[in-house]
């Protein structure tokens, strides 16, 4: 067997450039902060989404309302595996109605993890719009889904896997695709952490 | 997590842990506008009830709709039970209907254990209380009130006191909960007229007393026990004044209690008998938040059973040896 190789795609002070200019991205099409509620999907889109919320914070001088989205409840493949434990699921005070609910994930795969999350925010009520903001785009979408603010595309093979460590999980920045883990059949390749 | 949940001895305390941390995300659902999840959409749960009862039945009722699963529930007045039909046969025809999982409450111990071991049905079991043997989500949800209310809701149950006081003879309650709090790390002291402790009590993980008072100081939680009065074929106290006297909590024993200490109780309650009103509906008193809570465990149960293709299994922690 050979070992994968594993390459760096996004350093450190890469994944910071890059959310700097999602936040200003986010600001821009909404024309203000005001309206905007920044959901992370649980795990590493929250830490993304608190970045996020950091920075156009600093940049508009008013603060914007984060939250975290736990989406297991809400899985297609729940059945193809034994039951999982939950994450928390935290709703900023303000709460989504008539807001602009920005999701943000680490990496956009199949579609099927915005699926399952846009299902879920129907039931935590009504934003006036849902947009999606993901840290790396790495294609084979199996659902019509798609991003409006992407860090970095990153065209892939579907053996390849994408791994993203951020600073709050995983005690370092840095986004690596690694070849030659091949997706065990009979499982969905559903989210991000690819792991 | 094994299949079945007959006994809190089925529960490790990583299991024991998953369920409350779980039942603790579940919670929030009861706050939100649609109090739904669709994750149990086409599974279908019997509520298979040979003995009465309000809560625990309501309970699981409303857990698995919350959870969309399709409940049939079934009690055996009005039922071909009361024209002679065996467990057997009922749990045949469960079979039949395609049963995922089937809650059982049962006036003889081990019922549940039948039903889950003799190869009738596939789904999973969860006993509801059978007999004076065991009602392990009883026990989950005064675990679940208990680290809410003493521990900030996280982690185990470790170094509390916790006082069962009464009929612990005939309680399924008083049984299932000692074994899951003393897995969860707590301390448990049952407090009991000679007369209502069972034979071999002295091998449960607990300390017994007959003196309630010397042990209401240092409890974190004093948990008050229904005097059955339906079982009580022969004379188990003289009377129930001195029942009352000697091991019904009222307001002058409460005020014994130390500051943080809540009082708990499985209901229904005889008020006056072993617990006074005034003590029942005091701010120390976590009883209706017990009954809340328990929707929200049972929730996790049935979620952590039959929300993937075989039982969770909770993820193991550093240091602790599986």
């Amino acid at each position: 067997m050979n070992t994968p190789r594993v390459r760096t795609v996004l350093e450190a002070a890469d994944i910071d450039r890059v959310l700097t200019r999602i936040s200003h991205e986010i600001v821009e099409r909404a024309k203000g902060a005001d309206e905007i509620v920044l959901l992370g999907i649980q795990t590493r889109g929250v830490p993304l989404a608190e970045r996020i919320g950091r920075k156009i914070s600093d940049f508009e001088n008013t603060s914007v309302p984060v939250g975290a989205l736990d989406i297991t409840m809400y899985r297609d493949d729940l059945r193809l595996r034994p039951a999982r434990a939950l994450e928390t699921t935290a709703l900023p005070e303000v709460g989504i109605d008539g807001r602009i609910v920005v999701l943000v994930d680490d990496v956009l795969f199949s579609g099927r993890t915005i699926r399952a999350a846009l299902d879920a925010l129907q039931e935590l009520g009504r934003p006036r719009a849902v947009r999606l903001a993901v840290l790396v785009d790495r294609g084979h979408r199996q659902l019509p889904i798609r991003a409006d603010y992407v860090g970095k595309n990153l065209p892939t093979a579907l053996q390849e896997s994408v791994r993203v460590r951020l600073q709050e999980t995983d005690g370092s920045d840095e986004v690596t695709l690694s070849s030659g883990r091949p997706t065990p059949l009979g499982t969905d390749p559903t989210s991000g952490d690819a792991a | 997590m094994k299949k079945h949940l007959l006994s809190s001895a089925d529960l490790s305390r990583e299991d024991a842990i998953l369920v409350l941390d779980t039942a603790a995300q579940l919670a929030q659902v009861a706050d939100r506008p649609v109090k739904k999840l669709p994750t149990l959409r086409g599974r279908t749960v019997v509520n298979l009830f040979f003995e009465d009862s309000t809560r625990t039945r309501i309970s699981f009722e409303a857990a698995a709709k919350r959870l969309s699963a399709d409940v049939i529930t079934f009690s055996a007045k009005g039922s071909s039970v009361s024209k002679g039909e065996s467990l057997k046969d009922t749990a045949l025809t469960l079979e039949a209907m395609g049963a995922d999982a089937v809650i059982i409450r049962h006036g003889s111990s081990g019922a549940p254990h039948r039903l889950a071991n003799a190869g009738w049905i596939n789904g999973s079991v969860i006993n509801a209380g059978d007999g004076l043997h065991e009602h392990p989500t009883q026990a989950l949800l005064d675990a679940y009130t208990l680290r809410e209310n003493l521990c900030g809701g996280v982690g185990d149950l470790a170094g509390k006191r916790v006082t069962i006081v009464g009929d612990v003879l005939h309680s399924r309650v008083a049984r299932s909960n000692t074994l899951l709090l003393a897995t969860l790390g707590a301390h448990v002291t049952l407090v009991a007229p000679p007369t209502l402790l069972p034979v071999g009590v002295e091998n449960w993980p607990c300390e017994v007393s007959y003196d309630l008072d010397a042990s209401l100081a240092q409890a974190d939680a004093v948990m008050m026990l229904r005097v059955q009065l339906e079982r009580m074929n022969d004379s188990y106290f003289p009377t129930a004044r001195e029942y009352s006297r000697r091991y019904g909590l009222d307001h002058r024993r409460m005020e014994s209690m130390s500051e943080h200490a809540i009082v708990m109780h499985p209901g229904p309650m005889n008020r006056g008998m072993e617990i006074s009103a005034d003590v029942a509906d005091s701010k120390r008193s976590v009883i209706v938040s017990q009954v809340t809570n328990g929707v929200s465990v049972r929730m996790a149960v049935l979620y952590l059973l039959l929300g993937g293709n075989s039982p969770a299994q909770p993820a193991p922690h550093e240091g602790i040896e599986e």
